[in-house]
């Protein structure tokens, strides 16, 4: 049986978005820009797209930005909202549980004299508002904050960034990476008061290499790529409409996130009662996770060999970001865990098509592994 | 006009009657690592060989790929073109343009072993020299310290004219040492290790130890990837991939934790040994440096060297991880090298390994084990890939 549990790294595609994928590429290629039949058929598809998945956000059309996928989303939000506010402020405030894609931006900015302020975070990659409060001064230009960890599941304030910068009367942007929630619980910008947020299609169940970013109407920054006039300027380039079909498909077929989320936390409760009958298990995502992702941590056991175990029985899990492949995880060690737990950390990711049977394999499977696996001392 | 390469020998020049048998060698190892770059006729005259392409064959590939091959001191492109003077001059101003318009002075050199040209080296010198200096009126002529040197040589069949030498790998032609066996993790050394004894001109196999589930697909995939690269050098390599996983849990069940990574050590040597001498290789090779990890000290390695009956070779034994480093690099393998998959050596890494083990006390502790029946195992349970760069 084939058990996926990576669901965080990517997910399958859905029938919808393969069948969208594919009408694009056979029907409406034509260039977006282009203005004959072929180009005008490209275009409209284009933006019907484009009100698809504004409509799961809860924002208007002329709000959406496609780009390659969460990275770009990220790095264009964050270096060109510095970039354009760099005159009013060079603070930066952000967490230090961030995604790749965004920390290593911050770093560049930091390098480039921006004055950057990472959020320390508790034993379950929480952040404590009160010290999101005393970061953000008059001279903060942007909060960027990701909506749900990618490795823990942990939800963060990110409604309270807004507030920060009201109260310190700071005129800062603020950007949210929403890759690990959209489509998993109710995510809607204006809601939580944010200016630009960033979303990717493989995370629900779309083609690879496609995002986009929200930027909120009114908001300006600048652009990363120079080009044409595709994408108001902001990512110019020819539009990758067959992504952007395959995107929209699968954001369409998205089921209520609020009904989902109910059958998810009890496949989830399910999972941690089996697994904390097991020795040796440590469940390092907090109770009030997203409960599509679980991190947890095997005493003794480091994750590559439980993983390359159960993979040989057709189970897929990660040792935790995909992006890092392998390394040790900054979220876990920024949790301050102790050295055993650090080892061996395993990352359960659920989909909606995750199944109860599934579960029973990958629990079969851990107690199997456990029994075979030489434990360190 | 046509473009060929003219290759100088390193240290061969200097072996005496040898000689003959490793130019054989390196004509051949050429023959081997270019043949899918295209075919090339190999000629040699004067301890240098001449690689002339065939139709269709890829001359800037070919360059590449000599560039990495040991035996070769030197080597240069060249027009090859018909021996009149006239043309002589005409092709040594196409050919040479973009380099010279990039020099500020040059000289001229000549050489005639067809004695029935009409012209004798210095006037060849004097005539070519002069007719670069009109169409390159920006030259002036160094004879003590050129910035490039540029040469005609008037041979049996054809002039070569070329203008800057390409330094070679240096080095032995591979294989002509003999054949030996690395030992290959993954980790930064031991490919820097293959490397350098490939460079004294031995031909390559590699031993490498897998123990899922604790090392994975990926690691073995690695080891490809590094050795691979390693092959661009050292011409193809066949890899033999042990079994490792119950020897290691063995291991780990009934000897001391501290004496864990020198009883592995030594049931590696065991192992290879037997396979080395099943594939007629002379000797082990290792990426060991004295002090880099504590299980590298001078008592560890000795233990080790016990159960060997062949030469050891460690070429890395006095080099700093730096040096190690700046040559995987140099070699395109250190990219490689850090990609952090678990392998055979991390597995089981004691916190505090014994750096001062003695051999009375590590083969007291290996009683516990069936070490006969563990390597018998290891080495039939062996499968073996070919590994090739192009």
């Amino acid at each position: 049986m084939e058990a996926y549990f990576d669901n965080s790294a990517t997910t399958a595609p859905c029938c919808e978005a393969v069948k969208a994928v594919t009408e694009a590429m056979t029907q409406s290629w034509g260039n977006p820009s282009s203005l004959h039949a072929i180009g005008n058929r490209a275009n409209a598809l284009l933006e019907s797209s484009r009100s698809d998945i504004a409509s799961r956000l809860s924002c208007s059309p002329e709000e959406i930005f496609f780009t390659s996928g969460g990275t770009e989303s990220n790095n264009l939000a964050v270096m060109g909202a510095a970039y354009q506010m760099r005159r009013m402020g060079r603070r930066i405030v952000s967490t230090s549980i961030e995604h790749s894609s965004i920390d290593d931006t911050l770093n560049r900015l930091e390098a480039d004299g921006f004055e950057v302020i990472k959020l320390r975070v508790d034993s379950y990659g929480r952040v404590n508002e009160k010290d999101l409060y005393a970061a953000v001064n008059s001279n903060t230009i942007l909060i960027t904050m990701m909506l749900v960890n990618n490795e823990i599941g942990t939800i963060m304030p990110v409604q309270a960034a807004k507030r920060a910068a009201m109260m310190a009367r700071s005129p800062a942007l603020i950007h949210c990476d929403a890759v690990q929630a959209f489509g998993k619980m109710p995510v809607k910008p204006a809601a939580l008061g944010v200016d630009l947020m960033t979303i990717s299609s493989h995370k629900i169940h779309g083609p690879k290499g496609i995002g986009a970013l929200y930027i909120r109407k009114g908001v300006k920054i600048k652009p990363r790529t120079f080009g044409g006039e595709q994408e108001k300027k902001i990512r110019p380039g020819t539009e990758a409409m067959p992504l952007i079909a395959g995107f929209a498909a699968a954001a369409r077929v998205l089921p209520d996130p609020q009904k989902e989320l109910e059958h998810i936390t009890m496949l989830r409760d399910y999972m941690v009662s089996k697994l904390t009958e097991i020795d040796g298990i440590v469940i390092n995502s907090p109770p009030d996770a997203l409960p599509y992702v679980t991190n947890i941590s095997l005493i003794g056991i480091k994750s590559e060999p439980m993983l390359n175990f159960l993979s040989d029985r057709g189970i897929c899990v990660s040792s935790g970001s995909a992006c890092s492949k392998g390394k040790k995880s900054h979220v876990l060690m920024q949790m301050n865990l102790d050295r055993s737990r650090l080892d061996g950390p395993l990352r359960i990711s659920f989909s909606r098509f995750t199944t109860i049977q599934e579960i029973d394999a990958l629990i079969l499977g851990i107690i199997e592994g456990k029994k075979v696996i030489r434990a360190l001392k | 006009m046509k473009e060929i390469i003219l290759i100088k020998n390193g240290e061969l020049a200097l072996k005496g009657l040898n000689r003959r048998t490793f130019e054989d060698m390196l004509i051949k190892n050429m023959k081997r690592r270019l043949a899918s770059a295209g075919n090339f006729k190999f000629t040699v005259s004067q301890s240098t060989i001449v690689a002339e392409p065939e139709e269709g064959a890829d001359l800037e590939d070919a360059v590449e790929r000599i560039r990495k091959i040991f035996g070769i001191a030197g080597f240069s492109r060249a027009a090859a073109v018909e021996k009149d003077m006239d043309v002589i001059l005409r092709s040594a101003e196409e050919y040479l343009a973009p380099q010279l318009l990039g020099v500020r002075t040059f000289k001229v050199e000549a050489k005639r072993s067809d004695k029935k040209f009409p012209l004798g080296s210095p006037e060849i010198c004097r005539e070519t020299g002069g007719y670069l200096l009109r169409k390159f009126p920006h030259l002036e002529v160094d004879v003590h310290n050129p910035d490039m040197v540029v040469t005609v040589e008037v041979r049996d069949t054809h002039a070569y004219i070329h203008g800057k030498q390409i330094k070679g790998a240096g080095g032995m032609p591979t294989g002509s040492a003999g054949r030996s066996a690395i030992l290959i993790s993954g980790g930064i050394d031991s490919p820097v290790a293959a490397y350098m004894m490939a460079k004294r001109g031995l031909e390559l196999i590699a031993i490498h130890f897998a123990s899922p589930p604790y090392t994975s697909e990926r690691a073995e995939q690695k080891v490809h990837s590094l050795l691979k690269q390693v092959s661009k050098y050292s011409g193809r390599i066949t890899l033999y991939v042990v079994p490792f996983t119950e020897t290691q849990e063995q291991i780990k069940d009934n000897c001391p934790e501290d004496l864990f990574t020198v009883v592995m050590r030594r049931m590696m040597m065991r192992v290879s040994q037997i396979i080395a001498q099943r594939e007629h290789a002379g000797a082990l090779i290792t990426g060991e440096s004295v002090g880099q990890v504590a299980s590298q000290t001078m008592p560890a390695i000795a233990c080790t060297d016990a159960v060997c009956e062949m030469p050891v070779f460690r070429p890395l034994i006095g080099m700093d991880k730096d040096e190690v480093v700046a040559i995987s690099r140099k070699i395109d393998t250190f990219d490689i090298s850090i990609l952090p998959y678990e392998d055979c050596c991390t597995v089981f890494t004691p916190k505090h390994p014994r750096t001062r083990p003695t051999i009375d006390y590590v083969e007291e502790c290996e009683k516990a084990l069936e070490v006969e029946r563990l390597v018998n195992e290891a080495v039939e349970g062996t499968r073996f890939v070919h590994i090739n760069a192009y």
